[in-house]
């Protein structure tokens, strides 16, 4: 992982970062080509063109998850060996997990409305997502609000901690629930089998917001840590 | 052990023995609660067929929101004081502060609730009085207090307490709350077991993996 690397818990440097977003910003205009170009068009079930936003949805969910599992990993990590990288990857992961699961609600939203005419289906996978999105939102707060950042460091760490801890109870609650109120909940489920075109580009999908999610967090990262540096150059000054 | 639940013990009869002097809190969230029934009323249509409907929704609506209007003061009332400090310093471990602030928060949200039942019968013709809905109830709260002790530890801290409470301890206890919701639909439909079990299981494996969690967290969340 990109703070991870280095001695002395320095984040990853300068020139590793610019690689790293030249190779993500590469990977994103393939995916865009095989979005627009080579993936077939969906069938009449689908949707037709508006499926197209699956290619962002469904990957974006996923890296969204993905973030909330490093962000939870790191939270631990940071309770545990209490050296500030552990902090950087947890918070950085907080912020760009907040970007992408805002990207799965809204692209889930925007494809939900022409394909089974409605904003919102409260099935297991919607209520998760919503519940971490709004998890990470009272995690970045939490920060936001404590009287020191160390405080809010081990704060935070228990709320991403917490939420990890909640996430099979809240999957099974709302599965529950969606299995008990099936006439308000139409939609997934039935969503048609993927052909191998579809299939491969969801997959590039899938590696290109994992860049994204990489790109952010090793900036964050880098900037937290230059952040700190300043912080104990002032303390030496004043 | 023996001194873990004697501190938790001594902390919790505390607390209580203050509540039931003062009333301080019961009274004013006793009375939030009533108006927040009063005025679900208004929100809707209050008709029998209705009711059966939302009914289940609007007890757990009324038990969150005062539930986190009780649970903001676990904390606020011992810092407002100055008691705060001393009650870390006791000679007691955080396990036991923990187990003792969550013991009498829960005592507190019971008593509520339960004031709450003829409120319940008379404005809206709904009969909380089931055996099934009090157990549900009982492990909800458990789980309620179990997080918003934790949690409430973290706000009173904060610049922005009343506000970052609510936040925080929403979203962790959704499944609490489906749970709560579906089994109390259950118990009023007459199911028993049948219909309750599941749920109320589910509640009560939340309780235990989050008891473990917080008294663990408790720690970290205290740290200077």
């Amino acid at each position: 992982m990109p703070s991870a690397a280095g001695p002395r818990s320095r984040a990853m440097g300068l020139g590793g970062r610019q690689l790293l977003l030249g190779v993500a910003a590469l990977v994103f205009i393939i995916d865009l080509v095989l979005i627009f170009g080579y993936a077939p068009t969906a069938s009449e079930a689908l949707g037709v063109q508006v499926q197209r936003i699956f290619y962002f949805h469904v990957p974006s969910a996923i890296v969204g998850m993905i973030s909330f599992g490093v962000s939870a990993f790191g939270s631990v990590m940071y309770l545990i060996k209490r050296t500030r990288k552990w902090d950087r990857l947890a918070w950085a992961s907080a912020e760009a997990g907040t970007i992408i699961f805002t990207v799965a609600i809204a692209t889930g939203a925007i494809w939900a409305k022409p394909v089974w005419q409605t904003w919102w289906v409260w099935d297991a996978n919607g209520t998760l997502t919503f519940m971490l999105w709004l998890v990470f939102i009272g995690y970045l707060i939490t920060r936001a609000y404590a009287p020191t950042v160390d405080r809010g460091a081990r704060w935070a760490a228990v709320v991403a901690i917490f939420g990890a801890a909640a996430v099979p109870f809240v999957y099974m609650a709302a599965d529950w629930w969606a299995g008990l109120h099936t006439e308000r909940v139409t939609g997934p489920g039935a969503s048609g089998s993927l052909e191998s075109e579809m299939f491969y580009t969801l997959i590039f999908s899938l590696v290109a917001f994992g860049f994204l999610f990489a790109v952010l967090v090793a900036e964050r990262s880098a900037q937290r840590a230059i952040d700190e540096q300043v912080e104990i150059l002032r303390r030496e000054v004043a | 052990m023996r001194n873990y639940l004697r501190g938790a013990l001594a902390i919790y009869a505390k607390d209580i023995r203050l509540e039931a002097r003062t009333k301080e809190t019961i009274s004013a969230v006793l009375a939030f609660a009533i108006i927040i029934a009063f005025i679900f009323g208004f929100a809707f249509d209050p008709s029998p067929t209705i009711v059966a409907v939302v009914g289940p929704g609007i007890v757990w609506v009324a038990y969150v929101f005062t539930g986190i209007l009780g649970m903001n003061r676990t904390f606020a009332l011992e810092r407002d004081r100055g008691t705060l400090d001393g009650l870390l310093l006791a000679p007691v471990s955080h396990e036991s502060v923990y187990a003792g602030k969550l013991a009498s928060t829960a005592t507190i949200m019971l008593v509520v609730e339960a004031a709450l039942f003829p409120v319940f019968l008379v404005l809206f013709d709904l009969n909380l009085f089931n055996v099934w809905f009090v157990l549900v109830a009982l492990a909800a709260t458990i789980g309620f207090a179990t997080v918003g002790t934790l949690f409430s530890a973290i706000a009173v801290h904060t610049r922005a307490r009343e506000v970052l409470l609510p936040l925080l301890f929403l979203p962790i206890v959704l499944p609490v709350i489906i749970g709560a919701v579906s089994g109390t639909d259950a118990a009023i439909a007459g199911d028993g077991w049948d219909g309750v079990g599941k749920w109320l299981q589910f509640i009560v494996a939340f309780d235990a993996v989050f008891l473990m969690l917080s008294s663990w967290a408790f720690d970290f969340v205290l740290e200077e």
